[in-house]
């Protein structure tokens, strides 16, 4: 059963095509990476299911299904109430994500108590007990403090904690590792992947990174100029991409463990091939 | 004179104003970065400086570079003492010690072309034919010849990092520090400009100082590693031992805490 289906999904900023044609989907706790370059719409897709597309993004076609309820054809009202309660969002900069003029506890509870009408106790509690399953010492103390007085690790497992308040059935995490160091990454997607497993939440984890995709997905979307090149599972994917771009991507991921097999930049033949590959599809829709 | 380290860097002590605990009158108390610091680099090296955040990484790299001016110790290049030098005895130097910066969008000006910000630095030392060594800077960088008359935003990231090389590469420097220059970079981009370092190493006899918090990187580039951790040194070894048997506890943590491209999830 498939918590979130994308079905043909189609998007234009003018007359520039950013999303073409792209379907996946994520099921009940399954964890799916969605990987590409810079411009790639991997972020979009995220966006898009969230209904938080900056306002030049025109969906053009298609349909964005979350348990049952299709998401594109509901009224915004209908849409946000479903998207606030089923869905939830771990953004990449934990540090522009809090607004820094107030407290982390407010900013956990506000909307807990707004959006899903929580009285403002029980909003308390949930919140002290996240902090404390997220591995947060003194969680008092930190429902207190300034994000400017927490580090960046910290500040993630906040956002983290509150992604599962509400016990979403879906989390979009947007590139949440990037802005870290590798060690605390590691802890963070230990985390990630331990609230995951306790929650059953499915996740559509957004990365450019597939040493992070091997470590914590089980299948994922290679994307390039906002179309689906791969959709496969993890393990066939490291076995062996079927895609040349996905290949090439992989060649070009660095590998400390083996120096010289590594860092071979994407071939100017293989982006020509993915270019033509779009061009044919372009010309194919009448996008031209 | 070879045998002068390019660098030699002794008990390097440097601190900050930590201004959020400032009293409202009076100074603010000093929060040390670089803990005594002591480091060689030999002429031709290739040296990587790995840490976390708050290691005193780029810290360092600036002291090098004379961003910044140490509190104590000494900083050598090429056996001058130029720790405490001023900014007018410095200038002659600056044309020998190059810097290539994280952000390419912050470190090149908006609303200069690529022509005149690699000319910027070769006009600022007194450099004759400026438009010969520009082209030849862009050829050396991989970039066409056109790409003068064009502006940094009409770059992609790649190709403004190979903007900041340029520049650095113009003034003919004998040393190059380059600070996280391929973590804002896609994988792909990222291999390109690696590639591009290595081959202005051969090239041009450069010494290569690279920062970065990327291990894998690291392997792949630099002959020696440098490890830090919270202001000081923690291991410095060549970079093949460090990664067979690394020495610290701190480098075995930054290693194992590596994501590999392969299929063990135990690793989480």
């Amino acid at each position: 059963m498939s918590f979130l289906t994308i079905e043909n999904l189609s998007a234009f900023v003018g007359p520039a095509p950013i999303l073409r044609d792209v379907s996946l989907t994520v099921t009940a706790g399954e964890v799916r990476g969605l990987v590409g370059e810079s411009g790639a719409g991997k972020s979009m897709i995220g966006k898009a299911v969230l209904g938080t597309l900056p306002p030049a993004v025109r969906v053009a076609s298609g349909r964005i299904v979350l348990e049952g309820e299709d998401l594109l054809a509901m009224r915004p009202r209908d849409r946000r109430r479903v998207i606030g309660a089923r869905a939830a969002l771990i953004p990449q900069d934990p540090l522009t994500a809090l607004n820094p003029s107030r407290r982390v506890g407010p900013q956990i509870t506000n909307r807990l108590v707004d959006i899903l009408g929580w009285t403002r106790h029980d909003a308390q509690v949930r919140a002290l007990e996240l902090l404390d399953e997220v591995h947060i010492p003194e969680p008092e103390r930190v429902m207190r403090a300034y994000p400017h007085e927490l580090s960046g690790g910290m500040r993630q497992r906040i956002l983290i904690a509150s992604a599962f308040a509400a016990e979403p059935r879906l989390i979009i995490a947007d590139e949440p590792t990037t802005a870290l160091d590798v060690t605390v990454q590691k802890q963070i997607l230990r985390l990630i992947r331990e609230m995951q497993a306790r929650h059953g939440t499915a996740l559509l984890f957004v990365t450019h990174d597939l040493g992070v995709v091997s470590k914590i997905c089980q299948s994922l979307t290679v994307l390039y100029g906002g179309k689906v090149l791969e959709d496969t599972r993890v393990g066939d994917f490291f076995a062996g991409p079927t895609h040349p771009y996905s290949a090439a991507l992989l060649a070009a991921t660095p590998k400390y463990t083996d120096p010289d097999a590594s860092l071979t930049p994407v071939p100017e033949a293989v982006i020509d091939g993915v270019r033509a590959e779009i061009e044919a599809f372009d010309r194919m829709h009448g996008h031209v | 004179m070879s045998d002068t380290p390019i660098y030699d860097i002794e008990n390097l002590r440097l601190s900050f104003p930590d201004m959020a605990h400032k009293p409202l009158l009076g100074p603010a108390p000093r929060v040390e970065i670089l803990k005594g610091i002591s480091l060689r680099i030999p002429r031709g090296d290739v040296v990587g400086i790995v840490g976390g955040s708050g290691s005193g990484k780029s810290t360092l790299g600036r002291a090098m570079v004379r961003l910044i001016e140490p509190d104590s110790g000494a900083i050598r290049f090429e056996g001058q003492d130029i720790t405490h030098l001023g900014e007018d005895a410095l200038r002659p130097l600056r044309r020998r010690f190059q810097m290539i910066f994280q952000d390419p969008m912050s470190s090149l000006n908006p609303r200069r072309t690529v022509g005149a910000i690699i000319a910027g630095p070769l006009k600022l030392q007194g450099f004759d034919r400026v438009s010969g060594r520009v082209d030849q800077a862009l050829d050396h960088v991989g970039l066409p010849r056109v790409f003068r008359k064009r502006y940094p935003h009409e770059l992609s990231g790649g190709q403004r990092q190979r903007v900041g090389i340029a520049r650095a590469i113009a003034t003919e420097p004998d040393f190059i520090l380059a600070d996280e220059i391929v973590s804002g970079l896609d994988v792909s981009s990222q291999a390109q400009v690696l590639n591009l370092l290595e081959q202005l190493v051969r090239e041009l006899g450069l010494t290569l100082a690279f920062i970065s918090h990327d291990l894998s990187v690291i392997r792949r580039l630099c002959r020696h590693t440098v490890v830090l951790h919270r202001g000081e040194v923690v291991e410095y070894s060549e970079t093949q031992a460090l990664f067979d048997a690394p020495q610290a506890a701190y480098t075995r943590e930054l290693l194992d805490a590596i994501p590999l491209p392969d299929l063990d999830q135990v690793w989480v």
